[in-house]
């Protein structure tokens, strides 16, 4: 009789590395329209195969179709446009000035810009996001002040959070924009909490959590879920999978499951995928679950899927880990081009306008940044008093730290 | 007015607080149904109702975390971890979380919420039961860290916490929940129905958060203790024969400088006594301001008196905990000193 044979340790590993070929093949990826849209009040049980497909609107020749296409108007997807356009070069400007030494840090959200753009039109007001740092759209769509966004980043002497808080990492209780935390994953909890207390409180609000697909491996998604699952608390449970993590692809953290959508299949959460390079999709999808929270039938798992093209942050090198061709290789496309496209093919919009549109809003970006410079930058310029790194610690301040603030002569 | 124990004392503070103020909320492992393993929160779900005090799923992480989303609600969540040993799952929801939303959000965002949770030993729980973990909070920025002695603070100490608009990590020793402990473990211990500090009042007091209470008066030496401490630096002191003056600090952070001061400054020494391990342990901070504010009055350098650095064992917990004797061992040589 032989022994035993000896084990082997697994470690997955991405389809290809820098030097191969990307290759997507073997991303199954459902056709426009094709996926059924259920009622709101489906049972989860009923709708399990929606954690598995890709909830999709807008086919490869530009055209809405399906059952979850013919919710926007012509005019909601031109506003839709611009906001990720903005976002775009909100970005690439903002990119810029870290480059520059204008800032020390920023994180952009190229090719993501659908899934926060159209997320947030579907939210009413009172209701609260709770972010990660790839969700400026909220902000964008949401009419938040651009110049607070850029005073922010500069932590200058308008910077609404005092320089307290690194770049991107924004907050504004009024635009339904949760302070982000730099700790990975711990907002998610804290959003079904949110939702749990305005259900405890009979308000018509709901709360919508935000993660990224790396970061599902934290205790605290599941935290989440298990609470969301338990209190069937009104919120949207948004995983926003853009394959990577840092340099980490996105299988480290999903492991043997089939997707991210199905992890919520266990706690008895209807899930559902959507491509989030698709504007009308995420839209359509984030108004059936909103829906749901609002009717009072529970959270919602939506697995986003989408492509990072750009690097992780200002600090990342994504050659080193992956093709450079890989973002163009992936299939889902560019969710402004083919917002861009589809609006053409309806008419509503020209190559021509979308050039001007392009100049335009640069314009604007350029203007508010040269307003918000004037109000300093990290490195130079006014920016907060040291004496307001003691306020806001408590309510009022204690006595040890009035001494330490006399000590440090502010 | 009447005698209550501490359990009792901190139930009515929650049920005060509950009554007066439809946003606080009351959750955790056990505490809604069945009131809690040490009985705290008992009647308060018959009281308010499912929405009011309701159990948890076992997910310590989820339930600060999911407590913070409710303080930026609006709601005043009063929250139980079962026991102190068993916060380290939500440790980082607490120092990375709440205790830095007001600060990070510009003061958009605030978590007005007590953790509330049982400390400390002596009551052969081994490990997993009996640890301090006060300095673990008295570390971090934006947190407040407040440790009653009996029912009547337990009560006013809690109300006010509840009402504190900072989050507020409160500490129950649970040597102490049915009555005072001296520190003898071999005697039997009298109920707070026979002691003087179980007198709680009906309704609504606080004891403010921030301020210390001298327990015993005396010109010799000042012990500066908290939780079960107290009691043990009172027989110690009876011990040693040495007229000291026992300073029940009840907060921690903020803490009571001019008290501390001010009882230092008259006697000329100063003893130290905790629970918790001894190195980093809060004890060091308290020597150090002593050291940094009395040095011209100290006629003795500060002892500690404290824990061992070892994790807290099951079957020699006497040996481990810093009764009576040791503490009067330290009486005696800061007056030789
Ligand atoms: C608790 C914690 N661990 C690690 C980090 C460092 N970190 C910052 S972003 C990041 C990757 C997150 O990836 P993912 O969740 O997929 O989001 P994405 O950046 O792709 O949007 C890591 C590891 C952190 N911020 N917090």
């Amino acid at each position: 009789m032989s022994g035993p044979t000896p084990l082997s340790f697994h470690v997955p590993g991405p389809a290809v590395r820098p030097g191969g070929a990307p290759d997507f093949s073997d991303v199954p990826i459902s056709r426009a329209g094709e996926v059924r849209r259920p009622e709101v009040d489906a049972a989860p049980e009923d709708i399990r195969d929606l954690a598995f497909s890709i909830i999709r609107v807008l086919n490869r020749d530009s055209e809405a179709v399906g059952p979850w296409a013919g919710l926007l108007s012509d005019a909601e997807l031109l506003e839709g446009l611009r906001h990720m356009m903005t976002l775009r070069t909100f970005d690439a400007r903002m990119q810029m000035a870290q480059r520059q030494g204008k800032t020390s840090f920023y994180m952009q959200h190229l090719g993501e810009e659908a899934v926060s753009c159209a997320f947030r039109k579907a939210l009413a007001p009172g209701d609260m996001n709770f972010p990660t740092y790839r969700q400026a759209g909220l902000l964008i769509a949401g009419g938040y002040p651009m110049l607070d966004m850029m005073c922010q980043i500069y932590s200058n002497e308008l910077d609404p959070l005092k320089g307290r808080q690194l770049p991107v990492l924004y907050s504004s209780r009024e635009h339904g924009f949760f302070t982000v935390s730099g700790n990975l994953a711990t907002q998610y909890i804290q959003a079904v909490g949110w939702a749990m207390a305005s259900a405890m409180k009979g308000d018509t609000k709901i709360a919508a959590g935000w993660i990224g697909d790396g970061s599902t491996a934290e205790s605290d998604f599941h935290a989440g879920l298990v609470f969301a699952s338990t209190y069937k608390a009104p919120v949207v449970l948004n995983i926003v999978n853009n394959q990577w993590a840092i340099s980490t692809f996105q299988g480290i953290a999903r492991g043997g499951s089939g997707t991210f959508a199905a992890r919520g299949l266990g706690f008895g959460i209807p899930a559902l995928r959507v491509d989030g390079n698709d504007y009308l999709a995420v839209h359509a999808v984030a108004r059936w679950a909103v829906g749901r929270a609002r009717r009072n039938l529970g959270p919602t798992l939506i697995e986003h899927v989408t492509y990072r093209v750009g690097a992780h942050s200002t600090s990342d090198d994504p050659s080193v880990y992956r093709p450079k061709a890989e973002s163009d290789a992936w299939p889902l496309g560019d969710p402004v081009l083919r917002l861009r496209n589809h609006l053409i093919r309806r008419g509503a919009w020209s190559e021509e306008r979308h050039r001007q549109a392009e100049a335009e809003i640069l314009s604007t970006v350029i203007a508010v940044q040269k307003e918000a410079e004037g109000h300093g930058t990290l490195h130079s310029g006014p920016h907060p008093s040291a004496r307001d790194m003691f306020e806001g610690v408590y309510e009022t301040m204690p006595p040890h730290l009035r001494r330490q603030r006399q000590q440090g002569g502010v | 007015m009447a005698r209550k124990t501490m359990v009792e004392a901190i139930r009515d503070a929650m049920d005060v607080c509950m009554q007066r103020d439809d946003n606080v909320v009351v959750f955790g492992e056990d505490v809604g149904y069945f009131g809690g393993v040490f009985r705290c929160t008992q009647g308060l779900q018959q009281k308010y109702g499912e929405s009011r005090c309701f159990d948890a799923p076992i997910n310590e992480s989820g339930i600060v975390g999911a407590a913070v989303g409710m303080a930026a609600y609006g709601l005043r969540p009063c929250i139980e971890i079962q026991f102190a040993d068993y916060m380290y799952p939500a440790y980082d929801q607490i120092v990375s979380e709440a205790a830095r939303l007001r600060y990070r959000s510009n003061g958009q965002f605030t978590a007005a919420m007590v953790v509330r949770m049982p400390t400390g030993g002596g009551i052969f729980g081994g490990q997993t039961h009996s640890q301090s973990p006060e300095a673990l909070f008295t570390h971090v920025s934006g947190l407040k860290t407040v440790v009653p002695c009996n029912p009547y603070d337990a009560k006013g100490l809690l109300i006010a916490a509840i009402e504190d608009n900072d989050p507020v990590i409160f500490l129950e020793p649970k040597r102490l929940y049915n009555g005072p402990f001296d520190g003898q473990h071999d005697k039997p211990v009298t109920p707070w129905a026979r002691h003087a500090l179980g007198e709680v009042p009906d309704g609504h007091y606080t004891v403010p958060l921030g301020k210390a209470a001298i327990r015993r008066a005396g010109a010799a030496v000042t012990v500066l203790a908290y939780g079960t401490m107290v009691f043990v630096a009172e027989t110690a002191a009876e011990q040693a024969g040495v007229d000291a003056e026992i300073v029940d600090l009840r907060s921690l952070v903020p803490y009571d400088l001019e008290t501390i001061a001010a009882s230092v400054a008259k006697t000329g020494r100063c003893v130290v006594v905790h629970e918790a391990t001894l190195t980093s342990g809060f004890g060091a901070e308290l020597s150090a301001l002593v050291q940094e504010n009395c040095f011209y009055h100290l006629e003795a350098p500060v002892m500690r008196v404290a824990g061992w650095d070892t994790p807290y064992p099951h079957a020699q917990e006497w040996d481990y905990f810093p009764g009576p004797a040791r503490v009067a061992r330290a009486l005696k040589a800061v007056m030789e000193a």
